[in-house]
């Protein structure tokens, strides 16, 4: 309760310890004529309470790693603000933010890259202490020591070199240096995601002990769900910088509401050969994070977009084709042409482009596609033939584009318990997300 | 229930002419000042059209399995002698280095963990699937742009052609994944050894080259070697899995058994570890100490020290494979088993069986 002043927080038992709120982290994109920023957190806001775990998962790229730096104030936020039991630490600088960092500390993910291998385990439990200059060498030297026998290892470690451990008794070492300063507040990235499943369990263990007895309040990033499902109070999930759906972490594994969830959660592979459970496989790859699509960010993947109204009616696998050929589209507009290319487009010479016909003829093979859509393919395929394959790319928009592609949506809650999940298809107007899963799940 | 029944009868076609038959591997590395024996007395089948899971955590052999089949160590490493590797009906451990490129070329092709690792950056990915073609199936020019595309098309890479004269930094971690795999196939083999080739990709994308190998798979007939550390994924994958520890395989069954009716301690202990849906009031199982490394020779059970329910023959006798549970090959090496026997008798027969095997290599 140190640097709380101006706010008090209210009384009540859950405490309210990190809030974040609009925060954005862009790199680059400055200046007139650099390229767009890529937005690895593009406006997510959410609150984690004192002694809480807070899972944060998502694909590599997703944003999560740089989300966890920028709430330590390791990146300088772009947007948006951190507050930190009442303080706003986006706006600290200097003695204050130093004497801030003592409260939140990082555990890393590789324990092969985060020890320097130049210093004795003592040394480096120790440096944080040396760092900010914590009482007397005779004090430092007795808390190290405290530190390993709380991470459980023994004493004699003190002289020895990182080299000499195992993967799961560095990353004990690397906890130990965390705790070294007394934070409230821990970042784990991806801490178990370097070991073996047996050695992970005692890290684990490990988490959960230190936690309680130090009422420690942990955000865990990490890729495996069944590790995040464990040992987390509530559970956010993140894709290309932003929060699709977050809360309860057992409700959200056994009833998740987000398309994006869903897919993810039936993408585990269980290690239970009996269960044949319904496998959503999310097409393609996540967009760049610098060309995010304008509507929901899961629109160019999502197993259960809206359809646009004058194509309500359309055949599942021929929808799907569209989708799929305007991803072909979307990756041919962003490649850049040389100047060679642009003279000859100019004289209308250009056919690097021709082989589209035959992209076309894969997409739809085997598809029966009514005259009104094939017109608007052909006419697509016509563009980018001539070398313009953005304008093809705008008529597919124009053509095929629903309220998926044009708005981001809104967040809904969707259970008792205060989960939320950002969705089109939670409003009343659309059907909601599960019957649809099903029947596409059912066709194909 | 459907499932497993043909699933298990097509194993068992498969197995009576195996095209991957391992018996007795041994794989030693000579260090300074010891011999660490990685891979010590491995034997299993792969039946054809079969998929067949090596699961292990890190240092436990896996890997070195997988190098030793395609003929991958280097000095100080080396297969010693008594091992047998045949494939397809040919012995490979006589082969020489130039004999033994011609199975990789066209018999085996192998897939690593890092995609990175397979490709070459300064090429066209279309270049290096174009040079496979030529080099193993003699096919060059329009064709072998053709096959290209074709392969491409395969593996589920979309707009093919145009992806041909791209390089592999222009792909995604699982577009690069699919590349290799099209680069394997244009060697046309009948064998795959999958080498962790999903652990360095996202889920979403783990679960795409899992359906991509299944499809792969039903359509040319491949036979899978799949080797892990995952147990979910070899629960999905596989149809018969070897449990491996400190260069041993533990206990073997058809995936159904394994996963429903574990018989060695470690199998039991790995697969209480994993935080699945379990909550946390339950707690996490760990197993005490720390993998060993295998510089001894298998004079006793190398699990025993973290084991359980070890008992003082455990540091004295090596136990042997016999048959556990009902599925008729699930075997587990433990000295508690056959359990129907008293602990002496146990202990006798697995003398009994190591007696046997040692007099047949004299």
């Amino acid at each position: 309760m140190s640097n709380a002043v101006e706010q008090s927080a209210p009384a009540e038992e859950s405490e309210v310890l990190v809030e974040v709120e609009g925060l954005k982290k862009y790199y680059g994109g400055d200046g007139m004529f650099a390229d767009p920023p890529v937005k690895a957190v593009d406006g997510v806001s959410f609150e984690i309470e004192r002694g809480e775990t807070v899972g944060l998962v998502g694909e590599s790229g997703c944003g999560k790693s740089t989300l966890g730096r920028t709430m330590l104030a390791l990146e300088n936020a772009t947007e948006g603000s951190i507050r930190y039991d009442g303080t706003d630490i986006t706006t600290l600088s200097g003695k204050d933010l130093k004497e801030w960092r003592k409260n939140a500390q990082m555990v890393f993910q590789d324990p092969e890259s985060s020890l320097n291998d130049r210093m004795t385990v003592g040394e480096i439990i120790r440096e944080p202490l040396d760092a900010h200059d914590w009482k007397t060498m005779n004090d430092r030297r007795e808390r190290v020591l405290d530190l390993l026998s709380a991470v459980g290892l023994p004493d004699k470690h003190y002289f020895r070199y990182p080299h000499q451990f195992s993967g799961g008794q560095r990353q004990r070492i690397g906890i130990a240096r965390a705790l070294a300063l007394e934070p409230d507040f821990l970042v784990l990235d991806e801490p178990v995601s370097a070991l073996d499943v047996s050695v992970q369990a005692k890290i684990i263990k490990l988490l959960e002990d230190l936690q309680e007895e130090f009422n420690l309040t942990y955000l865990l990033i990490a890729h495996d769900l069944s590790v995040v499902r464990y040992i987390s109070d509530r559970v956010a999930v993140m894709y290309l910088g932003k929060i699709m759906e977050m809360g309860e972490a057992e409700e959200l594994f056994t009833d998740a509401s987000n398309p994006y969830t869903q897919s993810l959660l039936s993408a585990i592979p269980e290690p239970d050969p009996t269960k044949t459970s319904r496998r959503i496989t999310l097409s393609g790859t996540p967009p760049s994070p610098s060309d995010a699509p304008a509507g929901c960010n899961l629109s160019t993947r999502c197993p259960a977009k809206i359809k646009p109204e004058s194509y309500a009616d359309l055949d599942e696998d021929l929808w799907e084709g569209i989708e799929r050929f305007r991803e072909v589209v979307r990756e041919r507009a962003r490649i850049a042409l040389s100047t060679g290319d642009r003279v000859r487009r100019q004289f209308d010479r250009f056919d690097r482009f021709d082989d589209i016909e035959e992209s076309r003829a894969d997409t739809f093979d085997g598809i029966e596609v009514p005259e009104r859509v094939d017109e608007e393919i052909q006419t697509a395929v016509e563009m980018v033939k001539r070398g313009r394959p953005t304008e093809a790319q705008e008529h597919l928009y124009e053509e095929f584009a629903s309220v998926c592609d044009d708005e981001p949506p809104e967040m809904y809650e969707v259970s008792a318990s205060g989960r939320y999940s950002y969705c089109h298809r939670h409003s009343d107007e659309y059907e909601d997300v599960d019957p649809v899963l099903t029947r596409r799940a059912d066709s194909d | 229930m459907a499932r497993s029944q043909s699933a298990s009868t097509d194993a068992t076609d498969g197995r009576e002419d195996p095209i991957l038959s391992v018996r007795d591997l041994q794989t030693v590395f000579y260090t300074d000042d010891e011999t660490i024996r990685a891979v010590d007395s491995v034997s299993f089948d792969v039946g054809r059209g079969e998929t067949v899971g090596i699961v292990g955590e890190s240092g436990s052999g896996k890997s070195v399995t997988a190098r030793s089949i395609m003929g991958l160590i280097e000095s100080p490493g080396k297969v010693l002698p008594e091992s047998s590797i045949s494939f397809d009906g040919q012995e490979l451990t006589d082969l020489s280095e130039k004999q033994y490129q011609s199975i990789r070329g066209s018999g085996i092709g192998m897939v690593f963990q890092d995609p990175q690792q397979s490709l070459n950056p300064v090429y066209t990915v279309g270049n290096q699937i174009r040079e496979s073609l030529a080099v193993n199936r003699d096919i060059t020019g329009e064709e072998a742009t053709e096959e290209a595309t074709r392969l491409l098309r395969a593996v589920g890479i979309p707009d093919a052609k145009r992806r041909l004269d791209e390089y592999p930094h222009e792909f995604s971690g699982g577009m690069r994944q699919r590349a290799v795999i099209a680069m394997m196939l244009a060697c046309d083999p009948d064998f795959l050894i999958c080498d962790e080739p999903t652990t360095a990709l996202d889920v979403t994308i783990q679960a795409q080259i899992l359906d991509l190998l299944k499809e792969l798979q039903e359509e040319r007939g491949l036979s899978i070697l799949f080797i892990t550390h995952d147990m979910g994924v070899i629960a999905d994958i596989a149809d018969r899995v070897n449990v491996m520890y400190a260069g041993q395989i533990v206990e073997k069954a058809p995936v159904e058994e394994l996963f429903g009716n574990p018989h060695h301690p470690y199998t039991r202990a790995l697969l209480r570890s994993i935080p699945g849906e379990h909550s946390r009031a339950d707690g996490l199982e760990t197993i005490e100490g720390q993998v060993p490394t295998p510089n001894e020779p298998a004079d006793h059970c190398r699990f025993a020290p973290r084991c359980p329910k070890a008992f003082d023959d455990c540091e004295e006798v090596p136990p042997q494979h016999v048959a556990v549970g009902d599925a008729e090959d699930h075997t587990a090496a433990c000295l508690l088993y056959p359990d129907d026997l008293s602990e002496t008798a146990r202990v006798e027969k697995h003398v009994e069986i190591a007696n046997e095997s040692t007099e047949e290599h004299s």
